[in-house]
Formats: C-alpha cells, structure tokens, sequence
C-alpha cells in the first residue's frame, strides 16, 4: 500500500532534437554526408566548384572597363603585376561595343523603334501567356508602353498620343486600384460593359511589329490586314451564295490577289492622300540580338500558322494532302538548318522569276519561318494526338462540320496543350539564330568577328562569346522556366 | 526592270532594286545608294566601328565610287559576305560591286563570269611561323601544322606548294582570321598562311610581333580588286575608272588636302582633265564632271587611302611594296585620263 | 408486302465534285496536288531560266574533277588529286563518326546526369540542375567555339614536350595522341570495288571475337537448360570468358600484335592514332549539349515509373541496382526512347556545325571548299541535303524499329 507507482501518468515536456538532426549540420548530414560514397562525391564537388571559381572571379573580377583596345587592357593588367594570357578580362570591348552587339547597325536615333516594338510585344503575347491577367491590367500596361514611348518625343501626333494614353493609363490605374476583382465580377454580372478582348492588339500586332521595325509607310501594313478583310468577306458572300467550299477558295484567292497585285498600289495611293510614314531603315541594318530576336519572332509568329496547317495536313484523310505534308515536314526536319541557310543565301533568288530580289535578312526569315513550321506541325500535331477522341466525336455529334470542330472545339484545346511545346521550339529557333553569323549576317556572334577585325580589339576572345552567352543564357533561361511553370499549371487544370 | 511583289505585312524596305541584266549604273543613281559587299570583318581592310561605321581600304574604294556616281562618299550600304556568299550576292544582283580582298583569277573572270575592273591591292600568299622555331625557309616546314584561312584560293595554292616541293603537311581550316590567329597564338599550328597583307596585319596586332617572322617564300600571286557582273560594260567601266582616278591622282600629285585649289585649274592638262576642269570626261561615263574630284575627296587618293588605312602609320604597317606607284618602282599603274 | 422500289438513279453533275462528299474530296486533293505541280514547275522553270542567264548549265561533272584541296583527317585514302566526289565521300564518313561517337557519348554522360539530377546529394543535385541549365540554354554553335578555345588554350602545345619522355597518351592542343594497334605479321588490305582499302586484320579479329561470343552463349544457354531442369547451375563463367578471349588473344599473337607509340618528330608528333583537336572540341561539345537535354529525358522517364513499382520490386526482395536494371529502366526506356531519337537526329545534324572549328565533315567539304571552288551551289547543296536527308531518315526507320520491338505489348 503505497503510491509508488513505475507508470508515469504525466507527460514527458518534449525535447529539442539533437542538435545533429536539425539546423544546419542536420541538413548538411541529411543532405551532403549521408554515407561514405555521398561524403567523398561532396567534397569532390566543392573542390570542383572551388577549383573553377577561383580561377574564373579573378580573371571577371579586372579593372579595364574603361580601356580603349587590348594593348591598353595589358598594360592596366601589367600595371596590376599580372601577366600572362589568362590574367584578367579586357573589359573595354564590351563597354565600346555592347550597344553594337545589341541593336546592329540600326540607326541611332531610332533606337526608341526596336525597344517599343518588344516592349508592345510583350504586351502583345500577356493575354496568350499569362491568360489570368486581367484585362484592365493588360489595356494599363499597353497605354502605359505607349505613354512611355511618347515621351520622349515632341510633335502634335505625339502630344496627342501621349494625352489620349496617359489618361487611358491614368483611368485604367483607377479602375485597378478602386474595383478589386469580385466587385468587378458583380459588375460585369449586373450587365456591366467589359474592355474589349486584349487579344485584339494581340492580331493586330503582326501587322505593327514589321512597320515599327523596317519603317516605311503605315498604309502598308493597314494594306495587309485589309487583306484579310477583304478574304473574309469574300468568303461569307460566297459561302452563303454558292456554298463553303467555293467561299474559302475565293476567299484565299481574293486575298491572294489582292497582296500581289493591289496592296503596293493603295499604300502609294493613301500615302498621297494622307502620308502617315516613318523612316524606312533597310534590313540589312538590323543586327546583334535584335537581329536574333527579329528572326525569332518572325520565324514563331510566321510557322504557327503555317504550322496549323500542317499538321491538319498531317491528321487528314486526303492521301495526297496528306503524303504532301508529311514530305515536307520531313524534308525540313532531315536537313540541318545551316543547309536551308545555304540555300537562302546561294539559292532562293535562283527559285524566284528572273528579275524578283530579295535582301539576305528577308530570305534567311523565309527560310527559317519554313524550318520553324515543320517542328511546329509536330508540336502541333502532339496537341491534336493528346485531345481525348471524345472531343472529336463530340464535335462530330453536334453537327460541325470539319472546319467548325476545328476551330471551336478542337485548335482551342490543342493549341493550349501545345504551348509550352511552342514555347521550347521558339527557344530552339532562337538559339539556331547564331547560325546566321555562317552566312555572314552580323548576328552577335557575326559581329564578334567583325569586331576582332578592328586592330584594337583583335585578339579579344572570351569576353565577347561570354558577354553573348550570358545574355542568350538570361533569355533562353527566363523563357524555358516560363514554359515549366506553364506545364505545371496545364497539368493541374486537367485533373 | 523593277518586279515588285509584295508577300503579306511585310514592307517593300526588304527588296532590293530588280534585274541583274543591264543598268546597274541607272540603278544605283536611282536608289541614291551604292550596295557594296565588303568582308564580314578583315583587320585595315573592312571593318565596322563602335559607331557602326565602315572603315577600311576596301571600304574607301567603295565609298570613292558612291562618291564619284551619287557625289557622297556616305551613300554606301556595306553588305557583308562571306567567301561563300560574294559571288552569289553579286551574280544576283544583291550588291552592285564586290570589294572583298577577291583574286583575280581565270576562271572567276571566265567561268564565274566577273569583270575584274582593276587591282587595288598586288598581294601573295604566305607564310609566318614563330621566330624561335628556328625555321628560314617555307621548304623546311616537312610535316608541319598549317593554319589555312578558308573559302579562298589559299587552301589550293598550299596544296600545290607541298606537293610540288613534295613535302607533307596537316592542314588545319578555320573559317575566320581572329579563329585562325588564336589557333596560331596558342602553338595549336606551327604555320599560318594566308595573304601575306593579312599576315601583317595579323602580326602587327599581336603581344609581342617581333617574336614573329614571315618567311620570304610567297607561294602565289593575288591581284585583289573590285569585281563587277559581266555583261554591264557602263557600270564596269564606272568602277574601273573611279579606282584609276585614285591611282592617277596619286602619280599626280593631286591630294585630298590640295583638291580644292587644283580643281580651280593648273596649268597641268591631265589633271585638269581629271577634275573635270577641261573635257569631258564625266560626261562619257554618264557622270557629272566632278566625279573624280568627289572620288578623291571620300578618303584621298591611292596613297592616302593605303597610309590612313594599312600603311606604315597605322598599326598594321604594310610598307607599299609592290603596290607603290610605278614611278617609284611599285606596280601600281593607270591607264591615261585622256 | 412491300414492293421495293429502285432508288432514283443518280446521274452525275458537276457541281457533285463540290456539294458531294464523296467526290470532294478527290475534288480537294487533286486541286492541292495540281497547286503542288505548278508550284514545283514555276520553281523548276525560274531556276533553268536563270541559271542559263548566268551561263551555269546544271551538271554533276565536276564531282569527277580534282578537289585540288588536302583534308586533315580522312578515313579513306585520299589526296588533293582525288575527285570532289571522293573528297565529299571523306566528309560525310566524317560525319558519321562524329555523329556515331557523339550519340554514344551523350547517352552515357545523359544517363549518369539524368540519375544524378535526382540524386539525395543536395549539391550533386544543384550542381547537376545548373549543368542542364547552362548547356541547354546556350546555342550549340557558342559551345563548339568555346570547347574549341578551352581546348586551344589549356592544353599545351607539341613543341612543348621537346625532350620530354612522354607517356603512352599525350595530350597536345592539336589533338589527342593514343597508341595505335600494329601487326608484324599483318595480312594486308584487300580493295573494295577500288575505291577504298579495308584492312584484313581487323576483319578476322573481329569475326574471332564474335566466333567466341558466339560459342560463349551457346554455352550459357545449355547451362540455363541444365539450371532449369534438374536445379543446379554448372560453373561456365571460366569456360566462357576463355572461348572469348584465348581465341583472340591467339590470333593477335599469330598476326604480330604491337602497339605503336607515338613520338614527337619534327614540328608533331608521329606515330600513334591522332584524334584531332577539332574531332574532339566538336565531339565533346555536341554530347554535353546534347546530354543536357538527354538527362532531362531520363529525368522525366524515371519518374514517369510510379513509386509503387519500385516499393513492389523492393518488397519482392530485389536489391537497388537490380531494382533499376530489372524494374525501373526496362519501363522507363519506352518513354525514354522516342525522344531521344529525335535528340540522336538532332545531334547528327548540328554535326554540321563542324565548319566553325575546321572540322572537314559533308558540310565542310562538298558544301564548303568544292562549294567555293566550283560555284556549283544547286548541285552542291541538292547533294548535301540528300547525304543528311538519308542519314536522318535512317536513323529515324532503326531507332523505330526498335521502339516498336521493345513497346509494351498491349491488349
């Protein structure tokens, strides 16, 4: 009769975990020395990294951004007590000629050009990429570019725009800050007016893309898309009068026509009526990463289409539609590019009637928008295969025809899943943009050699191909992390 | 002459002027540019600035020709080629005129169908290996490793230089001189040929060039001049004597600092001929009569092109050699303004 | 009863080939392949006009000319006086080596980032992570320059080793020097169609090696008929690893079987297998880039194989490395194999990129020198795509075939 009991009836207060499960040292024995063979590759590693830095900071690390050729590079390094080849970075090059490397030989005083037009396409792809953002904040940030950009000009066109923007942005802003989302959800339900689709600047910015960067007449570009018009209403006229078949070939044939043989003459006509023009800059004053940039997107923008088409060609049950698109698609892919780019600039104007001449950047653009189109269709025709059959039959059972199943329930589908496949073919294309510098185009890597044939800089090797690869690196990287950030949010959409 | 046709947005600034038949003169006056190929980068021959200017000797025969036909040394649209793209470009029309260091060769004037319309620069090919590999002579490299620039006749003329003299070799080809130079530097060949300008030039930008040594043997003979279609006699004959005006302005005296008080007139009937203040020799090229005084005035004549551009004042230092003016011994030599 | 009655005979109209779907179609394909025909004869007819302008008749004669140019590494005989022909036959065995050596390669380095990458070493991990990083985001062309120049650079050149005694192996910045296999007694070559040389020695090597391989299984067959039947496995490991290699080792012994050191002789090294700088730069640049993008792939198709499979293969018994060889990879190569033919297609044809180091692969002989030399763009380049054309379509129809030979056989 006692109460010593063995059973402890209180609990134990919990204790700290021992101080070599947690923390640092837990993390580094959990993650970095968890065994004999995981200890020993650890320090292999360190020792690798530890190797390669410090051979590499001290040779970043070299005080001659400020030197005006090579020899004036080794005389501050020899000023320092370093010698030899590896001794340090010469800096100067990138300083003197990081603006060529960029722009080219674009004109200097219509820098703001290139800089608007890929500002305006960022704006442009926001509402295909980042479908979540609102349309308020993508009409806020196109007035913002354009109010931006015209304030760095003086003129009545430019006060103009820079009011009319300025207050759109300034309104827009407003709505921003004052309606949050759910309170705007009740407006639009209690019948409020929304913006317009943004995707709508998006269609229209193929048509401004060329005309801000080569310059020129903006009838031209109006002359394009009215070509387009102009194809659709000769389609609706004609498919409802004779029947659709008839009204999409007389709709491609009109718009055909019309691109041959008239667009020239109503641009020169309106010019003379109302000139609305910018000075034209010849392409081949395009160059370093704007010319790698203008290839790309040109290339994407040019193939998706074609691409579509392709790979329908592909899918179909036309025989020699079909054998047709598959012959080409592997035609293209069988050949590496260099070849295609040997053919435009040894080839292509051979191809054409005798008398037509194209410039170099526009045949290269050509041949690289048909290299981009054959791995598109395959992208594309990826996104068809992945579309359950369901969809098709569904489709079928609504009573659309081929091209209504197409275009509202298929391509909607296929082209979503599609995205990330067409955002890694734009990286692919825009690294294989360096190929130019084979055939002579002063791309960045086309004008590191012309820039080590300056008697300053002749010599300079690394700094140039790093200062290239870094920025290729910043680009190509941001945009294949968009593409897996895309891919996951794809993915949890479809569970 | 002009076929425009249009595909889609994309604006006419992407066509270039039309046939490549007949009329480059009439074209070139009527764009109001010159479209001149040029290398894609050659140390004092072409060679853009930070500026994105053009600067080099071939350059400046480019410019004294816009000079001569569009009276502006400035309305020049350099397009760069490579060795294998200047043909093509110029067969088709891309460019009016090649001024790319191109030898002038038989079966480029025959068989590719160029007018070679003069030589602006007597070149040959050959050799540099470092000093203290201790060799004199070309014939001495049995076995050795030779950096070749390609896309030239010089990967032609090393392969008959070591089979005639019948000694072996391992050619190594690279595609650009800065490449080829590297290569060179770091012992990667023993030997680095290609135009013995180049070679200069190349070794004049280096750490230590007098650890260098070009070898005496020049192995062949390379006349680099401005080339233009066959077929356009007009246009050739422009740009044959646009280069002439520079070399005789040079034999006469006339330079860009004394132009403008010799174009007043001197008692020297050639000269005078060559400005344009007698005759009419403007006129028959289908020219202004100032033509050649606006040729000299884009970049000096002969001389003063070769000195500001490779002469022994600038950092490549080529001495005239052969490309001296006959008077003194050189090769340089044109035809009379008469 | 009914009477049946015929259906209207149907008499064709025109307007059938537009409203009618079963003639539309015909109707669709034979306007696609008329815009297809007079697209190809505009292209043909534009070409024949302007080449005869430019006084160009398009001819394939000057394949059998003299090249009139040297080529550093060949693997068939071949001197400046063999035809343009023979010199693009060099280039385009050149391609293949580079491409054949890369895509081996890339595969291993691939496999071993590819499983590092999910490796419980954090640093190993990141490291791994930055590697694919870099490699795939930077264009391949910078990394063949780079490789080029890091080779140029660090490596040391030949004049260097000047009375030194050098190892078996030397490394020099103009290649790597390896020991080449000689025979005393050697049986020669014996000339195909006289166009090039094969070298008997290597022929019977080879066909003695495969006769043992041969023999080996054979013997391991019987014995898994013995372990299967009464339960005992013999011993054959001996026996089988003999029948391989004392045949071999024989036949070297008969043929006289040395090895050739290389020397340093004059300005380069003589003797020896020279594997050139160029051969290398661009053969280790083309697989590090490729591999990126080949782990990437082993990446995924690893954890494509769901956890439960590995759990199971662990509750049976089997050990990890048996896990990954028996479970994991056999499943993880279906969705492995299809995209890294496109990857092996990939690095096959960015081989052309050999011209930026000097490399004289197809690309730098007959679409680059004899391109130059000759002028002859159309033919040149119609025969260099054609070489690639056939070399990815049958890249392509044997990695096929052997994704269809290991695909899960369903239902």
């Amino acid at each position: 009769m006692s109460d010593i009991g063995f059973v402890r009836t209180e609990m134990l207060p919990e204790q700290a975990p021992p101080a070599s499960a947690v923390g640092i040292i837990g993390w580094c024995r959990a993650n970095l020395f968890s065994g004999v063979v995981n200890s020993i590759m650890t320090l292999l590693s360190l020792y690798a990294v530890y190797a390669v830095l410090s051979f590499f900071l001290p040779w970043v690390f070299s005080p001659t951004w400020n030197a005006g050729s090579l020899n004036e590079c080794r005389e501050i390094l020899h000023a320092q007590g370093k010698e030899g080849h590896f001794a340090g970075a010469c800096w100067g090059v990138i300083r003197e000629r990081w603006i060529q490397l960029m722009f080219g030989f674009y004109p200097k005083e219509l820098y703001w050009r290139p800089i608007l037009t890929f500002a305006l396409l960022f704006v442009a792809v926001i509402p295909v990429l980042f479908n979540m953002i609102s349309r308020r904040m993508n009409w806020f940030l196109l007035a913002l570019v354009v109010f931006l950009a015209t304030l760095a000009f003086s003129g009545i066109m430019a006060w103009i725009l820079m009011i009319v923007s300025g207050l759109g942005a300034l309104y827009l802003a407003y709505t921003l800050v004052s309606v949050n989302k759910t309170d705007r959800a009740e407006q639009l339900a209690a019948g409020a007016k929304r913006l317009p689709n943004p995707l709508m600047f998006t269609a229209a910015f193929p048509f401004i893309f060329p005309w801000l960067l080569w310059g020129g007449s903006f009838w031209l570009p109006i002359g394009a898309a009215l070509g387009f018009v102009l194809g659709y209403v000769a389609y609706t006229v004609l498919a409802r009068s004779i029947g659709g078949l008839v009204g999409l070939i007389g709709g491609v044939v009109a718009a055909a026509v019309w691109w041959l043989f008239l667009v020239g003459g109503f641009a020169s006509i309106a010019e003379s009526i109302l000139p609305l023009s910018i000075e034209a800059v010849q392409s081949r004053k395009f160059g370093g990463f704007m010319l790698s940039i203008t290839i790309g997107v040109v290339a994407i923008v040019g193939s998706l289409p074609l691409g579509i088409v392709l790979a329908l060609g592909r899918q179909s049950d036309l025989m020699i539609v079909k054998a047709l698109c598959v012959g080409f698609i592997e035609f293209i892919r069988g050949v590496p590019l260099i070849t295609l780019l040997f053919v435009a600039s040894t080839l292509l104007n051979v191809f054409m009637p005798p008398g037509t001449n194209f410039d170099i950047i526009l045949r290269v653009l050509i041949m690289v928008t048909l290299f981009a189109a054959a791995y598109m269709a395959e992208v594309v025709r990826g996104g068809l295969a992945a579309l359950p059959t369901g969809q098709y039959e569904g489709a079928d059972s609504l009573g659309l025809n081929y091209w209504q199943a197409q275009r509202l329930v298929i391509m909607p589908q296929a082209l979503k899943i599609s995205i990330p496949g067409i955002v890694s073919t734009f990286i692919g294309v825009f690294k294989d943009t360096t190929l130019v510098s084979i055939i002579g185009l002063l791309d960045p890597l086309g004008l590191s050699n012309a820039i080590r044939a300056d008697a300053n800089w002749n010599g300079v090797v690394w700094e140039l191909y790093g200062f290239i690869a870094l920025l290729f690196f910043v680009f190509c990287f941001s945009m294949s992390r968009y593409s897996m950030y895309l891919e996951r949010k794809l993915q949890t959409g479809h569970k | 002459m002009k076929k425009s046709v249009i595909f889609g947005a994309l604006t006419v600034a992407g066509f270039a002027a039309g046939a490549a038949a007949a009329g480059t003169l009439d074209d070139v006056k009527a764009r109001g540019k010159l479209n001149c190929g040029v290398t894609t980068g050659l140390v004092g021959f072409a060679a853009p600035d930070a500026n994105g200017e053009w600067m080099g000797f071939d350059v400046g025969v480019c410019r004294a020709v816009a000079a001569a036909v569009l009276g502006d040394p400035s309305a020049v649209e350099f397009v760069p080629t490579t060795g294998k793209t200047r043909f093509t470009a110029l067969a088709s029309g891309e460019i009016d005129m090649l001024a790319r260091n191109t030898t002038w060769t038989f079966s480029r004037d025959v068989d590719l169908k160029f007018t070679f319309v003069g030589v602006n620069y007597y070149d040959g090919q050959g050799f540099m290996v470092p000093k203290d590999l201790g060799v004199s002579s070309a014939k001495e490299l049995d076995g050795a490793t030779v950096c070749i620039q390609t896309g030239t006749t010089t990967e032609l003329n090393l392969a008959d230089f070591f089979r005639s003299n019948n000694i072996s070799y391992e050619p190594v080809p690279i595609e650009t001189n800065a490449e080829a130079q590297q290569q060179y530097l770091a012992g990667a060949c023993d030997v680095y040929t290609t135009d013995a300008s180049g070679l200069a030039a190349t070794r004049a930008t280096f750490e230590d060039p007098a650890g260098h040594v070009l070898l005496p043997e020049i192995i062949s003979k390379e006349p680099l001049g401005p080339l233009v279609r066959h077929g356009d006699n007009e246009w050739g004959d422009v740009v044959r004597w646009s280069l002439n005006a520079l070399v005789t302005a040079e034999e006469l005296g006339v330079t860009s600092a004394n132009i403008a008080e010799m174009a007043a007139g001197t008692n020297n009937p050639e000269v005078n001929r060559l400005l344009g203040t007698e005759g009419n020799l403007g006129e028959m090229l289908g020219l202004d009569a100032g033509w050649a005084k606006n040729a000299i005035m884009a970049g000096g004549n002969y001389g003063e092109l070769f000195e500001g551009n490779i002469g022994e004042s600038t950092p490549i230092g080529l001495a005239r050699g052969l490309n001296a003016q006959w008077t003194d011994g050189g090769l340089i030599y044109s035809p009379p303004f008469r | 009863m009914t009477t049946l009655t015929d259906p209207p005979k149907e008499s064709f109209q025109l307007s059938m080939l537009i409203y009618d779907t079963r003639y539309r179609s015909m109707t669709i394909q034979i306007v696609a392949l008329i815009g297809f025909m007079l697209l190809i004869g505009m292209i043909i007819s534009n070409t024949a006009q302007n080449l005869a302008d430019l006084g160009k008749e398009p001819s394939f004669g000057f394949l059998m000319e003299p090249a009139g140019y040297d080529i550093n590494q060949r693997l068939i005989e071949y001197t400046s006086q063999s035809t343009h022909l023979r010199a693009a036959f060099v280039g385009l065995l050149n391609t293949l080596l580079v491409a054949f050596m890369g895509c081996i390669a890339a595969t291993i380095l691939g496999v071993i980032i590819g499983v590092l990458r999910l490796s419980k070493n954090w640093l190993i991990a990141q490291l791994m992570s930055v590697y694919v990083e870099f490699f795939r985001n930077v264009p391949v062309l910078l990394w063949i320059v780079f490789t080029m120049a890091i080779l140029i650079e660090t490596l040391p050149a030949p004049r260097v080793f000047k009375g030194v005694e050098t190892g078996s192996v030397v490394f020099t910045n103009r290649g790597i020097y390896v020991p080449e296999p000689l025979f005393a007694r050697g049986l020669g070559d014996f000339s195909v169609f006289g166009a090039f040389d094969v070298s008997i020695d290597l022929l019977v090597i080879l066909a003695v090696l495969f006769g043992g391989i041969y023999a080996a299984r054979k013997v391991k067959l019987r014995a898994d008929k013995t372990q299967e039947a009464t339960g005992d496995r013999p011993t054959t490991w001996h026996i089988r690893l003999g029948l391989i290699v004392v045949p071999t080792v024989a036949v070297l012994f008969a043929l006289g079987f040395y090895l050739g050191y290389p020397e340093l002789k004059g300005f380069n090294f003589k003797g020896g297998t020279h594997m050139r700088n160029s051969l290398i730069a661009l053969w280790l640049a083309l697989s590090l880039y490729t591999a990126a993008f080949i782990a990437e792939i082993v990446r995924a198709g690893i954890m494509a194989i769901s956890h439960g499979q590995t759990e199971a293969a662990a509750a049976l018994g089997l050990r990890s490395n048996r896990i990954m060889s028996l479970v994991v990879l056999p499943q993880a190569l279906r969705v492995i194999i299809p995209p890294l033919i496109s990857n092996y297609l990939n690095l096959t044809k960015n081989s052309s990129l050999a011209i930026a180091v000097g490399y004289m692969d197809i690309t730098g002989t007959l679409g680059g020198i004899t391109l130059n030399q000759t002028g002859r763009e159309l033919e040149t380049l119609l025969l260099l795509m054609l070489c690639y054309l056939i070399i990815s379509l049958s890249i392509s129809a044997v990695m096929n075939w052997y994704n269809e030979s290991v695909k899960l056989k369903e239902r």
